[in-house]
């Protein structure tokens, strides 16, 4: 069945090639460095590594267990070049099957660790997460990587029963030279409750698609951090498919931008003709701390019933001069006065954040890059 | 030798001259009123010492406790002892109260050559200063000034001096926005913390808030100018006959310094 699969997405891939700017959802994001890496990257071995078993979950390779039902049908390899090439090249990736009601208090933590050792090297990890009914998660997603130029192109399924409750964390810390594509596609079964958290803070050129497709009842939350200096590039994409009925969307998306980076934001919502009583709430806001620093924010949104509440809202900003006197006011030097603000803007995205630890370890990510840049 | 010494101090803002030749001395322990009408550079004066960027100082000198203050950066002039209450409280939202006063405390005491101090010893600190000023224990951990109200920010720069403890505290319009009941609360507080060792300035539009906080001299500015200095009942005079008469004399002799 992945043979079939795979041949298909291969012939989809040689169709669709890479994307271009010519494509509206590519317009910001020039991915032919990507493509000249490909070109002749080696493909490593599986970089998904296989964690801990935990009660109530069974963590399986893809080719050990039967995922026909639903490997590849939410992911879409037809319209994604980047899903496509995935699809047709995954090394063997993880399946993570959650039992029928069980609540899994430890958060279930992958880890995708890529390198490259001067030949620049293209992995393709790919992540298929099935919550049965009434059951309760946390997974943690983990990307880093360290050495010459690579390409992470991953492909993340999470298919959500009714009435489950999961929390998705995606923490990317790629090397400075990374290439990092990854599409995160969540299916929602009626009455769950999703959050989904995207943490950007490495690599050279980043794209993160998340897209979500909720059912009745469902309340959805999508949250993301991005932090970027010198000349990186972070695009964020977003797609929240509201199809049926009473269905709640909370979207938040904060960017604090250095250098000469570039950021997209680009958040999709579309609520069909019988999403009636839907409330989709979207806000991105931007700290712009350089001059040179670009930021491109855009919803994009498709309303086709007539009883909903849409919202949204994009703010760029820079720190308040006001605020960092008060500060300096008080003693604090000028320095710890701007990473105080800075971490301050950050912070509801980091409170939101309900493993400790990752918490933590964003805390010390955040102060460590804010450093950084200023030394 | 002075706490404080301005010496003809000049200062613009957008090319404009706010404060046209400031002299005034201050000594530990003392208290002085700057009383003025609108405009005539009292804000302009708190601003300048506490080393907001805003203002070029164009000439002039101020030493502060037998340094250059002009020449020091705002937060080194904090660390040093200055304080200014200001007038309009900055919102700071994402940083809680508790986690400012201590960055700032440290701060401080770091420049002081003293180590941090620890969480219980800095909490029992800030619990008796919050008692002095009527505070509720749940503004620690609301983000600083934020959503609080015209008098509890007030309030809290009080209580950020009474934390702080500096050698010199500059209060801009500290009475304004306030009603009677909570104008008392600030100048006990106030009151609380006069001491030998500190001094203050209190900068106030209107003569009511020295009924509470009793100053040992009274200046008033005019123009950007100390146009008359005296005693406590200077301010009763002015709250009699106004600022009427007090446009700044030309002459610069006769201008009586403290």
């Amino acid at each position: 069945m992945i043979d079939r699969i795979r041949e298909e997405a291969r012939q989809r891939f040689a169709d669709l090639g890479f994307p271009t700017t010519h494509d509206e959802d590519w317009r910001f994001t020039s991915v032919s460095p990507i493509s000249k890496l490909v070109a002749q990257a080696l493909v490593p071995a599986a970089p998904v590594l296989m964690p801990a078993q935990l009660p109530g979950v069974q963590i399986s390779r893809l080719s050990e267990a039967n995922v026909e039902p639903y490997l590849a049908r939410y992911a879409s390899y037809q319209t994604n070049a980047f899903v496509a090439l995935n699809t047709a090249n995954f090394e063997d990736g993880l399946f993570i099957h959650i039992a029928k009601g069980a609540v899994i208090e430890e958060p279930i933590e992958l880890i995708i660790q890529s390198s490259a050792n001067g030949h620049p090297t293209a992995s393709h990890p790919r992540i298929l997460i099935v919550a049965e009914p009434n059951s309760q998660a946390t997974i943690i997603e983990r990307y880093a990587g360290n050495g010459s130029a690579y390409l992470t192109n991953s492909v993340t399924e999470i298919v959500a029963a009714d009435h489950t409750v999961i929390d998705h964390y995606k923490l990317q810390t790629e090397s400075a030279r990374a290439f990092h594509v990854a599409t995160t596609q969540i299916q929602l079964g009626r009455d769950t409750n999703f959050r989904s958290h995207s943490l950007s803070f490495g690599g050279a050129l980043v794209r993160n698609d998340v897209n979500a497709v909720l059912s009745e009842g469902c309340e959805c939350t999508l949250n993301g951090l991005y932090l970027v200096n010198g000349g990186q590039h972070i695009d964020n994409h977003t797609s929240i498919d509201h199809a049926k009925p009473h269905a709640a969307s909370h979207e938040l998306y904060k960017g604090i931008l250095e250098g000469h980076s570039t950021a997209v934001f680009n958040g999709k919502i579309l609520v069909r003709k019988d999403a009636q009583k839907t409330d989709a709430k979207q806000t991105n806001k931007n700290l712009v701390l350089s001059e040179d620093a670009v930021i491109n924010t855009k919803p994009e949104l498709q309303i086709l019933a007539d009883d909903v509440r849409c919202t949204h809202g994009a703010t760029i900003g820079q720190l308040d001069p006001e605020g960092i006197f008060y500060l300096q006011s008080r003693g604090i030097g000028l320095a710890d006065a701007r990473n105080l603000l800075v971490y301050a803007f950050a912070r509801d995205i980091v409170d939101r954040i309900k493993v400790a630890s990752l918490r933590e370890q964003l805390e010390k990510l955040l102060l460590e890059k804010l450093h950084g840049t200023r030394n | 030798m002075s706490l404080l010494e301005i010496k003809n101090l000049h200062a613009n803002v957008a090319g404009r001259e706010i404060l046209k030749g400031i002299d005034l001395c201050i000594d530990a322990g003392e208290v002085h009123a700057i009383m003025g009408p609108n405009g005539s550079g009292k804000s302009t004066l708190a601003q300048v010492l506490s080393g907001r960027d805003l203002y070029q100082v164009t000439a002039g000198e101020v030493v502060y406790d037998g340094k250059d203050l002009l020449a020091m950066s705002p937060e080194d002039r904090a660390r040093e002892g200055i304080f200014m209450a200001f007038q309009y409280p900055v919102e700071i939202p994402g940083v809680s109260n508790l986690y400012f006063l201590k960055a700032a405390l440290n701060a401080i005491r770091k420049h002081q050559g003293l180590s941090d101090l620890d969480a219980m010893d800095f909490l029992a600190i800030v619990k008796e200063r919050m008692a002095l000023m009527e505070m509720d224990q749940s503004l620690l951990n609301r983000a600083v000034n934020t959503g609080f109200s015209g008098g509890e920010k007030k309030r809290n720069e009080i209580f950020q001096m009474a934390v702080l403890e500096p050698k010199l505290a500059i209060l801009d319009e500290t009475d304004s926005g306030l009603d009677i009941d909570a104008l008392k609360i600030v100048a006990a507080g106030v009151n609380a913390l006069r001491s030998p060792a500190r001094a203050m300035i209190v900068v106030t539009h209107y003569q009511r808030l020295l009924n509470y906080i009793v100053p040992d001299y009274v200046h008033v500015l005019a123009e950007g100018r100390i146009v008359k200095s005296g005693g406590k009942e200077l301010a009763l005079e002015l709250e009699e006959s106004g600022y009427v008469g007090m446009e700044p004399s030309h002459d610069r002799e006769g201008v009586i310094s403290a």
